[in-house]
């Protein structure tokens, strides 16, 4: 008898049905778009604040180094002196006095230069005023040594490297910041989706425990069946969860940007400093055009069909150890000890992910990492937009599959033994031992 | 075939522990079969055996005459001791998911429901969630549950605990009432009047051997020792006190009765007669009381038990 549908199909409407489930899931999105509006409002709130720097120059030679910009005004205090510029400064209640000493070489100016403050300076304020006056002195280095200043301009040069695969395949800088998003959203997704949905599993196993009913269950149905019943369900609501969460979210950030014309994208995400910089050099046109040949550029068809294998295979394995931990104890606080060889792997896979894949893809780390079953999900899935051989997909994606038929072996072996241990926290040994029931 | 279900020498280990050593039982067809035994003597791991829950290491169970297949699943109806249902999940939804994993189709499964819920008086229930009912309303469920999908072979354990006595009469009827209408019942417990109340036969288990099996009457006529309870009223006590014990053997009185002038057990001889002795006895004094001590099953199981 094949109760598998049948127990896919209550796991599904339980987790579905379930009243904290349902709140969850209509009322993350709001909140996420609601911190992500808020921020974005504060961040840029605080971008148009308005500073003003007051310039105290003995020397004289920045006079036109400190231009004005739309959110800091420079005041130059020129023959004051510095007790006094201090004391204006604080009485303007002026964000800082810049203070060049008087010094008679140019070599020792770049030493006797500070910055007064009521409180410590931003650390983009400081290093965008010393990137100005270090363009300043090397000018002036270059023009004591005979270097005209049109010479200086004459010799900045713009390189923009194009990049071409041996294939003939042509790719920008731009490319590498949308391979990286594509993978480091797949990866990070697996990577949340194991941890919510495994844990949602290891409760309902934990739950038929605790209700007692589980004897009554397995005289029907065979301990497999319900394990992979539970997995399957709950995986089934937990897709439905994201679809919902991908879909409300994708309207409420609509509305939310349309209303209050946030560009909520500018609070988004670290690799914007990536993308800023690539769009400094290039114009936005250009960018644009890269963009479009850099997403076009992707492996689709490989990106789509690897992440639904590594996907799947990555939360198969990880949720069936979930559900074997659930059976093996009575309560959630007695799931602490064996949840770190689970999160460990785990965790590390993201690190090695952000870290090293970022670096380079195909290195040894990523590479060996990326075979590794319990890697490999997250890893291989953030290598493959940087186009990873397919041998070596197959081979991951072949000892992934063995594993997990031998996570699943071993999760049922558990399993069968724990659903039916009552008031015993196991240790490891004893698990061992459940093996040869 | 008489026996609907047969164990040959079923043994099961768990790591060095051996819960089950070469146990043999048969259970006839529509009978009421009594599955003994002190606390950790193997029984659960037994049933668990019958109802394919564990593998035995050794031996064979036989239901029917047929080796135990996955399909004899939907012949046998469990009741466990650790049993419980979905807290949140209603009752009629519950009950028909679990029908349903028992092989019935949803519509027979909610047909027998309706005929049980108002047998039992509980249609009223069926939108409920488990956790609104008491823990006797529950096992109520539970036992539907059980015998919904009939099976030929029911096995409970402990079936009355957490019911009221009214409502384990009631249980003790309608189990009475399969085994009636054809299902062979094994019945574990320790409640040794229900056994006495219910049971045909008996088998009990001692640290994972089976050490005592056969018809409840045939173990009493075993273990009883010819002992009589006496019940005598006389103006002569002491005399005829002295009289009896210099002719038998006389033990200190088990029972009570109204009139306590003379209270004794009487053990006689194999050779001796009851007619003997109570011929003796009418001689010398007015008989109230003449009853043959029959073995309780509890008697039976604490001696047994000790002994082993």
């Amino acid at each position: 008898m094949n109760h598998l549908p049948l127990i896919i199909k209550r796991e599904y409407l339980t987790k579905v049905k379930n009243k904290s489930f349902i709140v969850m899931t209509f009322l993350s999105p709001i909140i996420m778009i609601a911190l992500i509006a808020v921020v974005a409002y504060l961040s840029q709130l605080n971008n148009d604040k308005e500073r003003t720097i007051s310039v105290l120059d003995e020397t004289g030679f920045l006079k036109d180094v400190f231009q004005n910009t739309e959110n800091t005004n420079y005041t130059s205090l020129n023959g004051l002196n510095l007790e006094d510029a201090i004391a204006l400064v604080k009485e303007k209640e002026d964000y800082g006095l810049l203070h060049i000493a008087e010094v008679d070489s140019l070599e020792s100016m770049a030493n006797n230069i500070k910055f007064y403050s009521e409180e410590s300076p931003s650390i983009s304020i400081m290093s965008n005023l010393e990137r100005k006056i270090e363009k300043r002195l090397r000018e002036m280095k270059l023009q004591e040594d005979g270097v005209t200043l049109a010479q200086i301009e004459a010799s900045k040069t713009n390189v923009e490297i194009a990049q071409e695969s041996f294939d003939g395949e042509k790719s920008s800088k731009i490319d590498n910041i949308v391979k990286l998003a594509f993978g480091g959203i797949a990866g990070y997704l697996l990577f949340m989706f194991i941890i919510i949905y495994g844990n949602m599993i290891m409760r309902s196993v934990i739950e038929e425990k605790t209700s007692r009913i589980i004897e009554i269950i397995i005289s029907s149905v065979k301990p497999i069946q319900l394990m992979m019943g539970k997995i399957i369900g709950t995986s089934l609501a937990g897709v439905t969860q994201f679809a919902i969460w991908v879909i409300l979210g994708g309207i409420l950030m609509m509305i939310v940007s349309s209303i209050f014309g946030i560009d909520l994208s500018q609070a988004s995400a670290p690799q914007q400093e990536l993308m800023n910089q690539a769009m400094e050099a290039e114009g936005a046109q250009v960018m644009v055009e890269n963009l479009l040949t850099a997403i076009s550029n992707l492996p689709i068809a490989n990106l789509v069909v690897a992440f639904v294998f590594f996907f799947i295979g990555g939360y198969l394995l990880y949720s069936s150890l979930y559900a074997a931990i659930g059976a093996a104890v009575d309560n959630e606080t007695d799931t602490q000890q064996f949840m770190l060889p689970i999160l460990m792997p785990l965790i590390l896979a993201v690190y090695v992910g952000v870290f090293t894949v970022i670096e380079d893809p195909h290195g040894t780390v990523s590479t060996v990492f990326s075979f590794i079953p319990f890697t490999s999900p997250v890893v291989m899935l953030m290598r493959i937009p940087f186009g990873v051989p397919l041998w070596q997909q197959g081979l991951s994606l072949l000892l992934l599959i063995g594993t997990f038929i031998f996570a699943v072996w071993f999760a049922a072996k558990i399993y069968r033994v724990g659903i039916l241990m009552y008031g015993k926290k196991p240790t490891y040994k004893e698990l061992f031992k459940w093996l040869k029931y | 075939m008489n026996d609907l279900l047969v164990a040959n020498s079923v043994s099961k280990n768990f790591g060095n522990f051996r819960a089950l050593n070469q146990v043999s039982i048969a259970v006839p067809k529509g009978s009421i079969f009594g599955l003994l035994g002190p606390n950790g003597a193997g029984k659960t791991t037994l049933i668990r055996i019958i109802n394919q829950i564990t593998m035995p290491d050794e031996g064979s169970v036989l239901l029917d005459g047929n080796a135990l297949k996955p399909e004899h699943i939907r012949d046998i109806g469990y009741l466990p001791e650790e049993r419980g249902l979905y807290k949140s999940m209603k009752v009629g939804e519950q009950c028909l998911y679990l029908a349903q994993l028992k092989g019935l189709s949803k519509s027979e499964a909610k047909s027998r429901l309706k005929y049980w819920f108002d047998k039992l008086e509980i249609g009223d229930w069926w939108n409920k969630k488990i956790q609104e009912l008491s823990k006797g309303q529950a096992q109520k469920i539970q036992f539907i549950v059980t015998v919904l999908h009939k099976p030929k072979l029911l096995i409970f354990d402990e079936p009355f605990s957490g019911f009221d006595p009214i409502n384990a009469n009631l249980i003790k009827d309608e189990i009475l009432k399969l085994r009636d209408e054809g299902a062979t019942v094994i019945f574990s417990t320790h409640r040794m009047e229900s056994v006495e109340e219910l049971c045909d036969h008996i088998a009990l288990i001692h640290k994972s051997n089976k050490v005592l099996d056969g018809k409840l009457n045939d173990i009493k006529r075993q273990y009883k020792t010819n002992t009589f309870e006496v019940g005598l009223e006389s103006s002569n006590k002491e005399n005829i006190l002295s009289e009896i014990k210099n002719t038998f053997e006389v033990l200190p009185a088990t029972f009570k009765n109204l009139n306590d002038d003379i209270k004794l057990n009487i053990k006689i001889s194999d050779s001796t007669s009851p007619n003997d002795l109570l011929s003796f006895l009418t001689a010398k004094a007015e008989v109230h009381h003449f009853v043959e001590v029959i073995p309780s099953a509890s008697d039976i199981f604490i001696q047994t038990v000790k002994n082993n």
